[in-house]
């Protein structure tokens, strides 16, 4: 068996002596690879974004950019990761470097002042250079089908706009990147600089080849473990031996408590490349989302086809973090201010759970029972998500934060409703951050179904909307804000609706 | 043309060149100082053990289980301390302190053979504390009355004299938020000692010669007993000034005990809780303003937030007072300011030093009460900008009043002023939930800094035998572009092309006694001392020149590296020119020196000119408001900015951009939260994470943004016509807060003073428009006044309208 070992930059790197929970950022600065920084410890400023390579949308693999800071080294075992060093070619000896084209547009447009951010920026922005179904924009027909969200010219095209480069370039791919320095035009102006990557440029021809392949992980120092199981029946096996075993698929949760709040587990298990847990199914009746699937993952394949899921992702914290996060670990760790939940509550969402003796599923409006808490045994994992069909017509998202990008929610608003002959027949509507668990609207919903799709509808159940949950004050909103906001999100649903028809 | 402005034939100073170490940034090779901990070996960690009580005196500190810890190597107490026990210039920062003075008061340190032992470390040791009342926010202090340091009042005229010949009276209140650097590298120090037991430091630190001063005493030793050396830092912005010190005197006492390199590096959480950040104000005041609108009389009292010790508080006070001004002549003003002492962090330097705070109370007194007058805030700007002959309030003649119009003017003209609000205009008529609007607003600050000795810097040059050239300048790196600029100095003054010029870190062993790299001063000072030294090198060099070209000296030039005789045709290449200078034993190396001429300050009487000049600009920002949610979007930004003839053209519009997102970032966004109430928890900063504070992303930046440098605008007292760049562009921002208002009261009737909190997040911009929609409803009239409750805890800003008085 081979020691566990991560290939940087071409190079298989022995794990050891690392502890189970240092993370991928300590792993490389401690091998001397100091381009990769630490500047919050919480995947939010993305200073230590490196890529990895990971099994592709469109390619058979994908130059995946994530926060080293979040990622345990273990959870890389077997796998290839390239970071600001590597993406350089070092030149002859004396010589300088040649410099990546992405390191090459920073550089020249004056990209980087301080520099202690630029290293990863430079790798969100490789990422999103090797996206391949980044292309130019208004090229007819051939627009890209990642981002999604391109401005809608009307006439069905996407066109270059503030958020999207000619080059087809989406800046949600540097949403996890925080810079003090340049004010970020010069960064954007690098990144709707680059072009297509060449044929022989050998990060390009590395998506052609399968991913490497997940490996079976046994790493232990002292008293602490690091687990990966081949199989679902093989962890869920292992689960019912540990009770005590923190569950990580992206760690993008579970690193913030090791970095911020000093927890360490005796055993971690990871499951995010458990094959039972990465589908993606579309039947008559629903839609089914493996658990482990990154919403990055998911936001790509579903291309649009659920809007009230497209409207979500780019609201969903950064693409750094949509790039190791899942469905599963959002509604695994219960945060009353997930913004998951509000969207699949409003999408009568309901959660497959798997033990070592068979699946049930649970309605998600049933699933939480408390602050942090579910349903869920210890011994239990979330296989997948079931998104049952039709959906409804009239949906939106509507997230109240400070930023636009990358921002915890002050209080989150779903709506799922079916107007026909302007009745409302069905109204769901999911909640966020008004409470200790994400809760449906069940009064403002019964409140719309059955009346006329009016302002005076709207203006009376949003009265009855401000008055559900009980918010609370804190250092995001203050109550009364947030109550309002409630309110707000249904009038301003209406207003967009009634405007969008009248245009 | 001054000697020092004026620029010789193909100079290097002038051409846009992006920053250089900037292959070094996008490899990820540029090394900052933790960095070189993994270069380093048997390094010890340090940790911080911090008290969680806002206030209290120490009466037990046990470190004996900490010292059972694994791993666990020493704590470091007060009685380890061979000097001076405090880390600070005003001698009020006990290093280790016996009284916990504010929330996450660092009150020992353990070293560790690994970061988590000295953590685990730090969790052992055991602190007993006597709890003491406590004062957190501005208003505590102002009713306690507990201010510490000077307090100086600025006066000029009459101001009853003023407020009587007055036609229009009005008095408000503003209270204003701090804001925290979050340089995205945390304060770090690493030290070790050499076979002489010198100490060296390796320190992320604006002000090596002071870290340096602190260290010594710390340790007890001489200034020539530690060399303090910045290679550079990941952003300063003020936050490296001075709260550096005593992480370095902490990693040097620890290497001075062990005989091992010590590592002290914050991580976010400790150094947004230890750490110091720009100071938040209250401002009371009462403005008089004559029947056109023109400013009479101004009654203000300014108080800024100080937290625990003076750090820089009085200085940044004396600057907020001399900016309270901006563009606007006062003929008659009493200003008074003070800094009031609270049990938080001690608050300091921070990119305006001051500046933006003295600024950003007339700019809300212009955007409140021009509605009030019944003009429209630009007219209102515009008819108190400055004119020729007329002085600040603190007595310096504004000499060139014209750039405050000549940028002005061209703002307008590049932003299409007039046609975009018909635009606007047009887009509120037929949008009942979304209101756009755009403001202007312009700046002037002073360049120097107040305290006239700081205005002085040193250089040393080398050239050695094959042509190469090193220099050494007391300035440090923080990502402004300063060591770019002093090598096209450098390369201008000597006459060589920049491959020639390198710049090696900066190091107190080099230069002596530097000024901190502050106040925008940084090229200027360094600059003019790298040019001497130069200087003093090139007029050696073409006596050299002119022997071997048999001409005389001053008909000798040195241009690309070539000497040349004035319309002659022998030339001697700069490579055989230093090797035959060598031979002929000229010295090849200069110590260069600069002072500012000119300035004079007397703090007592709070009068004199304290700044060498101004520096100007404009701006003009166009947000879009969604009446549901307050929330915002900057659409557009115009900036003209006067930097003099730029030295560095790329280098200086990445500080406007930079510095314009950053006060927009403060102004709008950043919202530092402290536990006020009186529960256990009193004191703590609520906002300690970068999930919590949340600075400026790609979704703040302006969604157009056109930044022009002002066209053949040379400085004559400055390096090479130039003008300073790193703080003022802050302070253009505040025409995003004033489009914000302007867009809030587009929401209601018009005629009302619009009172926005400060950050105008998304729900004080709610709270805003609500205040102007109840106004509107009511019978709304000439003077009414809609006050946005801040909610959360904000203040709100609460003005009275007196008319007519």
């Amino acid at each position: 068996m081979v020691a566990p070992r991560i290939t940087v930059n071409g190079t298989a790197t022995p794990i050891a002596p690392a502890e189970p929970h240092t993370t991928v950022l300590d792993f490389l600065r401690e091998r001397g690879l100091t381009g990769t920084k630490e500047g919050c410890a919480e995947g939010e400023c993305g200073a230590c974004a490196v890529l990895v390579a990971r099994p592709g949308v469109h390619k058979p693999t994908d130059w995946v950019a994530v926060n080293a800071c979040l990622v345990p080294a273990a959870a890389l075992d077997g796998q290839e990761i390239v970071t600001s060093e590597g993406l350089a070619t070092a030149g002859e000896p004396g010589t300088p470097p040649v410099l990546h084209p992405v390191q090459e547009e920073m550089a020249v447009r004056g990209g980087s002042q301080c520099g202690y951010c630029t290293p990863g920026f430079v790798c969100s922005m490789a990422a999103e250079y090797y996206r391949p179904d980044r292309c130019p924009r208004g090229a007819s027909g051939t627009e890209g089908s990642g981002g999604g969200h391109g401005r809608d010219a009307g006439d069905g095209t996407r066109h270059a706009d503030a958020e999207h480069g000619p080059n087809g370039f989406d800046l949600h791919a540097l949403s996890g990147n925080l810079c003090r320095c340049t004010g970020y035009r010069p960064i954007r102006d690098a990144a709707f600089a680059v072009g297509t990557p060449p044929d022989e440029d050998p990060l390009a021809r590395r998506r052609e080849q399968a991913p490497p392949a997940p490996v079976a992980t046994a790493y232990t120092r002292g008293e602490s473990a690091f687990l990966r199981r081949d199989t679902l029946a093989d962890t869920l096996r292992l689960l019912r031996e540990r009770p005590d075993a923190v569950v990580v698929a992206g760690s993008t949760d579970w690193g913030v408590e090791v970095n911020i709040r000093a927890r360490r587990a005796r055993c971690v298990v990871a499951v995010d490349r458990l094959p039972e847990l990465r589908e993606l199914h579309v039947t008559s009746g629903h839609v089914e989302i493996g658990a482990a699937l990154t919403l990055t993952e998911i936001e790509r394949r579903l291309d649009g086809s659920v809007p009230l899921l497209a409207e979500l992702f780019p609201q969903f914290a950064s693409r750094l973090i949509r790039n190791g996060a899942t469905l599963g670990g959002n509604l695994g760790t219960g945060s009353p201010i997930g913004d998951s939940p509000p969207v699949l509550l409003a999408l009568e969402a309901s959660v497959v759970l798997a033990d070592a003796d068979g699946e049930r599923e649970v309605p998600l409006a049933e699933y939480f029972t408390g602050y942090r808490r579910s349903v869920r045994r210890p011994d239990e994992l979330i296989r997948a998500v079931r998104v049952p069909l039709p959906l409804s017509p009239l949906t939106a998202f509507h997230k109240i934060a400070k930023r636009r990008f990358d921002d915890i929610s002050s209080v989150a608003v779903a709506f799922a409703l079916d107007v026909e002959d302007g009745i409302v027949r069905k109204a769901r509507i999911g909640l966020g951050g008004v409470a200790a668990t994400p809760i449906r609207a069940l009064t403002t919903e019964a409140a719309l179904e059955g009346r006329p799709w009016t302002a005076r509808t709207a203006e009376a159940a949003a009265t009855l909307l401000r008055a559900e949950g009980t918010p609370l004050d804190d250092h995001r909103a203050s109550a009364a804000y947030r109550s309002a906001m409630l309110g707000r999100s249904l009038v301003k649903l209406y207003a967009r609706t009634t405007e969008a028809v009248s245009s | 043309m001054s000697h020092l402005s004026e620029r010789p034939e193909k100079p290097v100073v002038g051409l846009p060149l992006p920053h250089e170490s900037a292959v070094l940034h996008v490899t990820g090779a540029a090394l900052y100082t933790d960095d070189l901990v993994h270069r380093t070996k048997d390094v010890l960690h340090a940790y911080p053990v911090q008290v969680m009580k806002a206030h209290g005196r120490i009466t037990a500190l046990r470190t004996a289980p900490a010292l059972a810890v694994p791993g666990v190597v020493r704590v470091l107490t007060a009685a380890d301390v061979p000097g001076v026990n405090d880390a600070g210039m005003k001698h009020d920062e006990p290093l280790f302190p016996d009284e916990v003075m504010f929330h996450g008061h660092a009150v020992a340190w353990v070293l560790g053979e690994t970061l988590e032992a000295a953590r685990l470390g730090a969790a052992a040791v055991e602190v007993e504390l006597e709890e003491l009342p406590s004062v957190i926010t501005l208003e505590e202090a102002i009713a306690a009355e507990s201010f510490h340091g000077a307090r100086p009042v600025m006066v000029t005229g009459d101001v009853e004299a003023g407020f009587a010949d007055s036609a229009h009276v009005f008095t408000g209140e503003l209270q204003f938020s701090d804001q925290e650097h979050f340089y995205l590298e945390t304060h770090a120090a690493l030290a070790y000692l050499d076979e002489s037991e010198q100490v060296f430091v390796q320190s992320s630190t604006q002000h090596p010669s002071e870290t340096q001063e602190i260290v010594a005493h710390v340790l007890g030793l001489h200034s020539h007993e530690v060399t303090v050396q910045c290679l550079r830092m990941g952003g300063g912005f003020g936050g490296k000034e001075m709260q550096p010190h005593g992480f370095a005197a902490v990693a040097a006492l620890g290497a001075k005990l062990t005989g091992r390199p010590v590592r002290v590096r914050l991580n976010r959480t400790q150094d947004l809780t230890m750490s110091g950040k720009r100071h938040g104000f209250h401002a009371a005041w009462r403005i008089g303003f004559d029947a056109e609108g023109r400013v009479q009389a101004l009654d203000a009292t300014l108080t800024a937030d100080g937290g625990w010790s003076l750090d820089l508080s009085e200085p940044v006070v004396a600057r907020a007072l001399c900016h309270i001004d901006n563009t606007y002549w006062i003929p008659h003003a009493r200003v008074a300011g003070r800094v009031a002492r609270t049990n938080k962090v001690s608050n300091t330097a921070f990119r305006g030093f001051g500046g933006p705070q003295g600024m950003l109370v007339i700019e809300d007194i212009m955007g409140r009460c021009a509605p009030l007058l019944g003009l429209d805030p630009t007219e209102l700007r515009e008819r108190n900008f400055y004119r020729r002959g007329q002085t600040t309030p603190y007595g310096q003649p504004v000499v060139q009043p014209e750039r405050i119009t000549a940028v002005w003017d061209r703002v307008k003209e590049n932003a299409g002023l007039a046609e975009r609000r018909r635009e606007i205009a047009a887009f509120n008529a037929a949008h009942p939930h979304t209101k756009r609007a755009l403001a202007l607003t312009g700046l002037k600050f002073g360049i120097s800094f107040n305290l006239t000795a700081f205005n002085q810097a040193g250089a040393l040059v080398l050239i050695y035998k094959d042509g190469s050239v090193l220099i050494n300048h007391g300035g440090t790196e923080m990502g402004q572009g300063l060591h770019t600029k002093m090598l096209q100095v450098a390369a201008t003054t000597l006459g060589v092309p920049l491959h020639k010029v390198r710049l090696a870190p900066t190091r107190t062993d080099k230069v002596p006694n530097t000024s901190a790299t502050a106040a925008s001063a940084g090229a200027d000072l360094n600059g003019a001392a790298v040019k001497n030294a130069c200087e003093q090198l090139r007029a050696r060099l073409l006596g050299v020149a002119a022997t071997r070209l048999g001409a005389n000296p001053s008909d000798v030039r040195i241009v690309e590296g070539v000497a040349r005789v004035l319309g002659g045709d022998g030339e001697l290449a700069w490579d055989d020119l230093v090797r035959t200078a060598y031979f002929q034993r000229v010295q090849l190396s200069a110590a260069g020196f600069y002072r500012t001429e000119g300035l004079h300050w007397d703090a007592g009487t709070f009068h004199g000119s304290p700044f060498k000049y101004f520096s100007h600009g404009a701006a003009a920002a166009e947000v879009e408001v969604d009446g549901f949610t307050g929330a915002y979007r900057l659409r557009r930004v115009d900036i003209v900015h006067d930097v003099g003839d730029s030295l560095s053209p790329m280098i200086d519009i990445g500080q406007v951009e930079g510095g314009f997102v950053q006060g927009a970032g403060w102004l709008t966004l950043e919202d530092l939260r402290w536990d006020t109430g009186t529960g256990p928890n009193r004191g703590r900063l609520l906002t300690q994470a970068a999930s919590t504070y949340k600075l400026p992303s790609f979704s703040e930046m302006p969604e157009e943004f056109h930044v022009t440098l002002l066209e053949n605008a040379a400085e004559e007292g400055a390096v090479y016509g130039s003008k300073a760049v790193g703080e003022p562009p802050l302070m253009l921002a505040f025409s995003v807060r004033e489009a914000l208002r302007e867009a809030v009261a587009a929401f209601g009737p018009g005629g009302i003073a619009v009172e926005l909190a400060s950050p105008a997040t998304p729900e004080a911009v709610y709270w805003a428009i609500e205040a102007v929609r109840r106004a509107g409803d009511g019978a709304a009239g000439d003077g009414a006044v809609a006050a946005g409750s801040g909610g959360g805890g904000t203040v709100p800003a609460g003005a009275k309208a007196l008319s007519g008085a």
